[in-house]
């Protein structure tokens, strides 16, 4: 039992954290935040031709670098730090994971390799209008037809939907409910019949959009497995995509401690540093517990996820390590980012002050993929079984 | 980083399940699952024969160092130890004072002497030990202590005079460890000495405290000129304070995991009882059980972090820090958990006078989780100042002399 970074694993995150303060500082964030598209195309194509980090968790063989989980949430960490605006999240934590889980072989190959060569962006989508993070949220319907699918249907909430290359769906087979009938399909972004819009969001550093399928035909080679049984595979992926957001919730979760330590250790009122109040130091330390709790629980979920890819863990033990971490995550970032705003006193609620940036970043991270409720009454389900 | 252990490692695990399924049974297995925090009064006698099995097998003092009489087990394997003993019910250890605290003190800061007088005593479980830290006077501050020690040339004896309190085992054991200021002109954490003092003398003088429990875990005790042999001061005179904070870095460590697994059982049963009163189906204790669950499986993985190597960022020291912080609020929130699975039974006890089921004990002990080794407020002090470096609480200057 090993339960700590190696080396090399200390240096990718030591690499991620100086390379981030000198591109996604505070200017660069309000810069890309303030686009409609999110992010500076610049940085992307630092991140996908100098660090390579895009390919973090894409298979040698298909050009990638090979690394584990461990190693993606050492670069997540630091990117939920700097609250980084780029289509990492939804490319490798969504886009990367659906594919190393549901696609074949020869999509791996084609997908995969396109993504580690050129770093085209990709996401995934599957929550209808009427929302929710489970399958029934899924309605947009496939049809089965002699050379592949037809789509239709309106996606929501879909990271990145308006500004992804390549978009993973999932649809359900017309009449049916539940996790049953559920397929998975690789439609291009300019596929003829795919209309997207972009949704302004208060959170102004993760962008989502909303996409319309109106008979949207896809290949029959781009078919992912399992068509009509795939929600195992589109569950996996999502968890696999809850450990990450996880760790860039814990990356803010911490930094906003830093940064309010920091403000509390400088800021005077009735003649001393206001971090010296009582008042002060326990907030303070509840905010560290719930960090370090948080580093934990995303370490553990990390090296379960990588267990879950090289097939040695069962659904049941990712999805277990998926919702503490994605549950703990959510309301320790959220916890601790508003401890922040308020012990920062006005000027915590001013614009020019970063950590509205953190606190809305953690509310919407909170919703994304489930909130804490959401991931204790699926673990509930796990301990005491469904309700009657 | 990696989840699995070794297979040396695994098979150590077969060893020692096997020694104690084939041990804790006939006699000792009523203790099974007895004899923990909150239920140290129960069965002192059978558990302290089962610590003389413990011992004939090897099995105490695991972690010490063999040149010192331990087993030497690496930390994976002090791990899997209690790991395994928590799970087949190993009842609370009569000796865990002399082998947490005492002896590993003396390894860190005893003169040969002593160790070779004190160690093997407690590694066979023929001597028990407790601890004499806090005064009615000296509870968060306990560097407030006013405990006298005076050495009397003629006898060549160290004299100590004072109260003691919060002293759990004082009855049951041969030895306790005393900070005693041996500098009357000192206040604070100067001119304190760290003393063995033989608890059957005339000198001492043990009152039970009864608790909020009704059963009398903890105990007062009075030292009256109780004598102690000149060469039964650990340190220097003064260095007392030193040797006692020593100490406190021995309080966390690998038993961590092993009181995870008591809470484990604990918690398996508040969901037994969930499951079968209907109380499973209630969304709100739901969430609460699923949150007890997300608790203790992030106190595992935290302490699997702190026992790992550390990468020299800091991060594992910070791991540490919380551990007391947060289990004692996990625990104390568990018991309020039980209390709301059990619903209006949970108010009906064993019997009376005041006999409580384990479940309410759990509620009610967990209490003192909260206050004993440092209470939350001082716990959330300590991250604040030392893991944080956040301003100091201000203290009034020491005057000299009264």
């Amino acid at each position: 039992m090993e339960f700590s970074f190696t080396q090399e694993q200390q240096m990718i995150r030591d690499t991620a954290a100086s390379f981030l303060a000198e591109v996604s500082d505070s200017d660069a964030v309000r810069r890309a935040m303030a686009t409609e598209a999110g992010y500076d195309d610049a940085l992307w194509s630092r991140i996908t031709g100098e660090m390579y980090w895009h390919a973090v968790h894409i298979p040698e063989d298909f050009g990638g670098l090979g690394l584990g989980y461990v190693e993606l949430v050492a670069m997540l960490e630091e990117m939920g730090k700097h609250l980084t605006c780029s289509p990492f999240y939804s490319t490798v934590c969504l886009g990367v994971n659906a594919l190393r889980v549901a696609a074949t072989d020869e999509q791996q190959e084609k997908y995969l390799s396109q993504i580690a060569a050129d770093g085209i962006t990709a996401t995934l989508a599957w929550t209808g209008v009427a929302g929710g993070w489970d399958a029934s949220a899924i309605d947009t319907i496939y049809t089965l037809t002699d050379d592949g699918a037809v789509l239709d249907g309106r996606l929501r909430y879909v990271t990145d939907g308006h500004t992804a290359d390549l978009l993973v769906i999932a649809a359900r087979e017309n009449g049916s409910s539940g996790e049953a009938g559920i397929g998975l399909f690789i439609v291009p972004a300019n596929a003829v019949g795919v209309t997207r819009a972009w949704l302004p969001t208060m959170d102004q550093t993760r962008k989502q959009a909303e996409i319309d399928l109106s008979g949207v035909r896809v290949d029959a080679s781009d078919v992912m497995r399992d068509a009509g049984n795939a929600w195992p595979l589109l569950s996996q992926a999502l968890d696999l995509a809850r450990i990450a957001i996880a760790a860039d919730q814990m990356g803010g979760a911490n930094q906003v401690l830093d940064v309010t330590v920091d403000y509390v250790k400088e800021r005077k009122q009735f003649g001393r540093p206001v971090g010296g109040f009582q008042a002060m130091k326990h907030k303070a330390a509840d905010m560290m517990l719930k960090a370090e709790a948080a580093r934990s629980a995303v370490y553990y979920a990390a090296c379960v996820a990588d267990e879950s890819l090289s097939g040695r863990a069962t659904s049941e033990t990712l999805a277990e390590a998926a919702s503490i971490a994605k549950a703990y995550c959510s309301d320790a970032y959220f916890y601790n980012a508003g401890c922040a705003l308020q012990m920062h006193g006005g000027i915590g609620f001013t614009w020019e002050h970063d950590v509205h940036l953190y606190f809305k970043r953690a509310k919407s991270t909170q919703q994304f993929l489930g909130d804490a409720a959401f991931h204790r009454e699926r673990l509930s389900r796990q301990i005491l079984g469904d309700t009657i | 980083m990696k989840l699995t252990f070794s297979p040396e490692d695994e098979a150590f695990r077969q060893s020692i399940a096997a020694w104690l399924a084939e041990n804790l049974t006939g006699n000792f297995e009523k203790i099974r699952f007895r004899g923990g925090p909150g239920d140290e009064h129960m069965f002192f006698e059978e558990r302290r024969e089962w610590e003389y099995r413990l011992a004939e097998g090897g099995w105490t003092c695991v972690g010490w160092p063999k040149e010192h009489g331990g087993r030497g087990l690496s930390i994976e394997q002090q791990v899997i130890f209690h790991e395994e003993y928590a799970r087949a019910g190993g009842p609370g250890r009569v000796g865990h004072i002399g082998e947490g605290l005492a002896g590993p003190t003396l390894i860190a800061f005893g003169l040969d002497q002593q160790k070779q007088r004190f160690l093997p005593q407690i590694r066979s479980g023929k001597e028990l030990w407790c601890q004499g830290y806090s005064e009615p006077g000296a509870g968060s501050d306990l560097a407030n202590v006013r405990t006298k020690a005076v050495f009397d040339e003629a006898k060549n004896k160290w004299l100590i005079t004072g109260q003691k309190i919060w002293t759990s085992l004082a009855i049951e054991s041969d030895w306790c460890f005393v900070i005693a200021r041996t500098d009357p002109e000192s206040k604070g954490s100067r001119g304190l000495g760290f003393f063995l003092v033989e608890m059957n003398q005339p000198g001492v003088d043990i009152r039970p405290i009864n608790q909020l429990t009704g059963t009398s875990e903890f105990n007062e005790v009075f030292f009256d000129a109780a004598e102690c042999d000149g060469d039964c001061i650990v340190g220097e005179p003064g260095d007392g304070w030193k040797v006692a904070m020593g100490l406190l870095g021995f309080e966390r460590g690998v038993s961590t995991l092993g009181q995870q697994m008591l809470f484990q059982n604990e918690f398996d049963e508040i969901v037994r009882i969930a499951k079968g009163n209907g109380a499973a189906q209630n969304p709100t204790i739901r969430q609460r059980i699923a949150d007890a669950h997300i608790g203790l499986k992030i106190m595992r993985y935290n302490s699997m972090r702190t026992l790992s190597s550390d990468v020299g960022d800091g991060s594992l020291e910070k791991a540490a820090m919380i551990y007391k912080l947060y289990w004692s609020s996990w625990h104390r929130n568990l018991g309020n958990l039980a209390m709301d699975v059990l619903g209006p039974e949970a108010e009906i006890i064993e019997s009376a006078p005041y006999d409580l089921t384990q479940l309410q004990s759990l509620f009610l002990f967990a209490r003192s989780d909260t206050i004993y080794g440092g209470t939350n407020q001082i716990q959330r002090n300590i991250i604040a100042e030392r893991a944080l470096g956040l301003p100091r609480e201000p203290r009034p200057p020491v005057k000299t002399k009264d």
